[in-house]
């Protein structure tokens, strides 16, 4: 029998196109996402160098980061776009214009199915266990969740797929991330990669491509396992991953890309061999109880520091290294925190529930179950943004929408949004904001703004109490 | 990209763990669609008060600071957002390495598309380098990238690791994308060879 082989050896080995003595890999990529912000420089780059797009095809493009998301007044496009700066404007015209020229599939302004890239992918069934995946953007691990080799590359790199549709890329080691134990009510994936980054730290997985499994994982639906994944990048690792199974064939199965039919069947059979074999060896290997687990929240200016909400903010007694007492203080500083004070009470301004991380149908769902016939508390603002305009009619449909206004929050349409704050969705200055985006980063949601990242759940809690609360409190027996 | 020298210069220190591409350039600044200029917006929140006016206590801000090619920064410099606009932002500020004792991946890789070397010490040696930093903050450091040295100004050589393929490329001022078209008709086997599904 050939050497036992983890997920990650076998998608890597089924796209090396190349590997020359003292260089990197040449790595074949499958599927190319692009957007407005990290792309024009790359399609000047092409201009400049008479190159053209090897494989269209392959290529997806759609509007995201720079999008308004709020609805028009009359219910047009240029409505909606009228609330854009002429930066922004400029930016999604050149990516229609780019992808018009190369004859790239683009979900624009004036798309029924746009939304945020990480999210559309597989909604539509572009994302595929097996696949190699890259776009310039960080959470692009989001596609791991399927089994795909998925991660962030620069403009340059954007070019370069642009141009060869591969990549040089140094095999990076690989982590297992076992993840044993039933989750308790409350606690949902969010939890589970916030304590995976406050226990590794936002450097822990950095030169790893990290594998997620154990029982907890395979519990999880598609829409949790993206949400794992997605903060994969916060750990600071090149990828997370999570062998796909029947969960993830009945996710993509009749989706518009997926393949149908014959070739249905053939596609699911080369999807089974994906999973790491028994034997095969990682680098290193982390636990995790998810029995154990509280609803997470953070306190400071990075996705590591993150504690149970039931927990106290650390202490400079608590941490072994002065550069870590620095950070904390630092951290505890610009968030007006003081150390070793309970989280929980803590009041909020505003509450933001959307992004790559949690805009999906499930997320909205638990987060309009806390929100039914509760109002948002006085004086807090909630943006509810919905990943793409899929997710939005299918909350629609289901009443969610009209859960969310008559509570008193804002119903948005699809995008990035107040996640990385670049459309005019944004904190003012230290305003305190729940959210269930992927990072807590000085200034990351408006200049001045102080984040808690959390789940759909506690996002809620927060929402019609004030205050960052123990979401277990409102929920039925 | 312009082909790598050997450096000269002061170091700005800024030894802080952590340090993400969202500092290094707000998001605010992602809105152009060229590379020009970028430095004004470096470190933009702890630089610039509110109205524009600089933070005179910013290391950036202060006159030995202008003209120096070496940041000296803590763990997992760049880490975060993969926007390329950090090393674009870093470059034209005038800065041509990164000392660092790790890197954010997708940061790494960018900074060795623009010239920008990232430089990864162990800890002791950066402990090392900051205790010396505090001694002689305006002394030169010489970054010789052919001999994969870092010479500090008290005449210690300290050997960096850098990968060969990446040395070869920013003493040739090469970008990659010469090498991977260089393999078209590979690829093109290699496409013959896997036929997957492409979306229809």
């Amino acid at each position: 029998m050939s050497q036992p082989l983890t997920l990650f050896q076998k998608v890597w080995n089924e796209h090396l196109v190349t590997q020359q003595p003292g260089a990197p890999a040449v790595l074949y990529i499958d599927l190319h996402l692009i957007h407005e912000v990290t792309s024009p420089q790359a399609f000047t780059g092409l201009r400049e160098k008479n190159l053209t797009v090897r494989r269209p095809d392959r290529t997806v493009a759609t509007v995201d980061h720079a999008i308004p998301t709020l609805p028009s007044k009359d219910g047009s496009v240029a409505g909606r776009l009228a609330f854009a700066d002429d930066l922004s404007r400029k930016q999604i015209s050149q990516l229609e214009t780019n992808a018009n020229q190369f004859g790239i599939r683009s979900y624009g302004p004036a798309s029924s199915q746009n939304g945020i890239v990480h999210v559309v992918g597989p909604e539509l069934g572009f994302t595929q266990p097996g696949m190699t995946i890259v776009c310039g953007d960080s959470h692009t691990s989001t596609h791991g969740a399927f089994g795909a080799l998925a991660f962030g590359i620069g403009t340059s790199e954007v070019e370069h797929v642009l141009a060869t549709q591969c990549l040089l890329q140094h095999q990076p080691k690989t982590c297992e991330v076992k993840v044993e134990g039933k989750l308790g009510r409350g606690v949902s994936a969010k939890d589970i990669i916030l304590a995976l980054i406050a226990k590794i730290g936002v450097g822990g997985g950095i030169g790893y491509v990290l594998e997620y499994s154990g029982s907890a994982i395979r519990a999880l639906s598609m829409e949790e396992r993206m949400t794992i994944c997605n903060m994969s990048i916060e750990a600071g690792a090149r990828a997370g991953m999570i062998a796909p199974d029947e969960v993830t064939y009945a996710y993509l199965a009749g989706k518009p890309f997926a393949p149908q039919g014959a070739d249905w069947d053939t596609a699911v059979a080369r999807w089974k061999t994906l999973p790491t074999d028994a034997g095969a060896v990682f680098d290193k290997t982390v636990t995790l109880d998810a029995s154990a687990l509280e609803p997470m929240i953070t306190f400071g200016t990075n996705p590591g520091m993150g504690i149970p909400i039931s927990g106290k903010i650390p202490t400079a007694n608590d941490l072994s290294e002065n550069s870590q007492q620095a950070a904390l203080e630092k951290a505890l500083q610009y968030m007006g925190l003081q150390a070793g004070d309970p989280i929980l009470g803590h009041p909020v301004d505003v509450v933001f529930i959307g992004s790559c991380t949690n805009s999906r149908l499930s997320d909205l769902r638990l987060a309009a179950g806390v929100m039914k016939n509760r109002q948002v508390a006085k004086g807090v603002r909630v943006l509810v943004v919905p990943g793409s305009q899929q997710i939005k009619r299918q909350a629609e449909a289901e009443g969610l929408d009209k859960i969310f206004k008559a509570a008193g929050a804002e119903w948005r349409e699809a995008g990035c949004s107040m996640c990385i704050a670049m459309n005019g969705d944004q904190l003012t200055p230290g305003q305190y904001a729940v959210s269930t985006s992927n990072r807590n980063f000085e200034g990351r949601q408006g200049k001045g703004g102080r984040t808690f990242l959390a789940s759909p759940l506690t996002a809620a809690a927060a929402a019609v109490t004030g205050q960052v609360t123990d979401v277990r409190t409102l929920l039925d027996e | 990209m312009q082909s790598f020298k050997n450096i000269n210069s002061r170091v700005v220190a800024l030894p802080l763990n952590d340090i993400d591409t969202d500092q290094i350039i707000p998001a605010r600044f992602l809105k152009v669609t060229d590379k020009i200029g970028l430095g004004a917006n470096l470190f933009s929140d702890w630089r610039y008060f509110s109205d524009g006016s600089p933070k005179p206590e910013f290391i950036l801000n202060q006159p030995e600071s202008q003209g120096a090619a070496i940041l000296f920064a803590g763990d997992n410099f760049g880490c975060g957002s993969s926007r390329e606009h950090a090393p674009w932002a870093l470059t034209d500020f005038g800065f041509h390495a990164v000392v660092a004792t790790s890197f954010g991946d997708i940061f790494r890789n960018n900074s060795l598309k623009n010239g920008l070397l990232p430089i990864q010490v162990d800890p002791a040696t950066h402990a090392l380098m900051h205790e010396l930093l505090d001694e002689l903050p305006r002394a030169e450091w010489n970054i010789d990238l052919e001999a994969q040295t870092l010479t500090l100004p008290n005449a210690t050589s300290v050997h960096f690791a850098i990968d060969p393929f990446a040395k070869m490329c920013l003493i040739q001022g090469k970008d990659e994308l010469g090498y991977l078209l260089s393999f078209a008709s590979q690829t093109a086997a290699y496409e013959q060879a896997h036929h997957k599904q492409v979306a229809a």
